[in-house]
């Protein structure tokens, strides 16, 4: 079947997912362009701008950039496992979302 | 392309929910009319692709990184509207659960990828498909050029969005109070490294997959309609 397949080709996905952390590493590659960490912004312009320092940090994420939290500067292995372990929980919930919003609304027909 | 919290004022993350609201209420109206039971799963698919297909992150050595969204591929599979609900559910639990994307910023961000980058590129795709074949290399060809132009539209919306952020945003003496960057150097930096990279990641996987659905023989490639 082919929604089968289709889900093989995303668990593949999965598995290969850390190459989104190696490759940049590799090439000595910066974060995407606009954004940067209040940090950066302050390196870049020599200040930190009033409203962005209010807005930033109004939402903790429980799975900071796809890591575990506290994991920032952690070797390229640890990165690309809790980088799995988030593609796969990521598309567990939004899989079920999606599932779910779609039995909702496909309900009155068929 | 996935705007933080803190690079737009509260008031442009306002106008950004407000005009998403109304797409979000015809994208449901839209799939509800032409989604059946049985085409569910690939509505689950196309969200996961596009959350799971963002995360290869490609670097331009010694500069930025940027990835592919997907949208434009799930738009010619199931449709815009479908498109925009997957690539909504995708941002939403990015914004929420990574920290990718910020969640004031979950409107503008929305707009960008799951709005206009799904419809700019299904509609290039419907313009080159013409009456094409199924199964033809014309519509891998117009996949491909439709996930091109509707990457890079995105992320020169991206840029303007970024960069009128000093212009109607700062103090007295200059200093901005959201994201610092002006028209003339986001502009520029968003929609380049599309148009020269990241855009290209988009048509490859835009194309590999259709190529590989027709292949399989797969019927959805049926325009609007599921």
């Amino acid at each position: 079947m082919l929604t089968r397949k289709l889900w093989i080709g995303i668990g593949a996905l999965i598995v290969l997912s850390p190459l989104g952390v190696i490759l940049p590493d590799h090439f000595k590659a910066e974060s995407a362009w606009g954004e940067w960490g209040l940090d950066e912004i302050q390196k870049m312009t020599g200040y930190v701008p009033q409203g962005f320092q209010r807005l930033s940090e109004l939402w903790k994420a429980p799975l900071p950039d796809y890591a575990f939290q506290g994991w920032v500067g952690k070797d390229l292995f640890h990165l690309s496992f809790a980088y799995i372990i988030s593609a796969f929980v990521g598309i567990a919930i939004i899989a079920g979302v999606a599932l779910l919003l779609g039995k909702v609304l496909a309900k009155e027909h068929e | 392309m996935h705007i933080p919290d803190g690079y737009l004022s509260p008031a442009t993350c306002g106008v950004f929910g407000a005009v998403m609201i109304p797409i979000w209420t015809v994208a449901s109206k839209a799939v509800k009319k032409t989604l059946s039971v049985k085409q569910v799963p690939y509505l689950a698919i196309g969200a996961a692709f596009s959350f799971v297909i963002m995360m290869f992150n490609v670097p331009i050595p010694g500069g930025s990184t940027g990835h592919a969204v997907g949208g434009v591929l799930v738009a010619v599979l199931i449709g815009p509207w479908a498109a925009c609900i997957a690539v909504t559910v995708a941002l939403v639990i990015q914004a929420l659960l990574f920290g990718d994307g910020g969640i004031t910023a979950i409107g503008a961000n929305c707009f960008n990828m799951a709005f206009v980058l799904p419809f700019v590129g299904y509609y290039v795709y419907r313009l080159i498909r013409s009456d094409s074949p199924a199964g033809s290399n014309r519509r891998v060809i117009a996949a491909g050029a439709g996930a091109y132009v509707g990457i890079c539209v995105a992320a020169l919306c991206t840029g303007v969005e970024f960069g009128l952020q000093p212009l109607l945003y700062h103090t007295a003496n200059g200093q901005a109070l959201y994201c610092p960057y002006s028209l003339n150097v986001a502009v520029p930096a968003m929609l380049v490294s599309h148009l020269l990279v990241f855009g290209w990641v988009e048509v490859i996987v835009t194309a590999l997959v259709v190529k590989y659905l027709e292949k399989q023989g797969s019927v959805f490639f049926e325009g609007g309609r599921f």
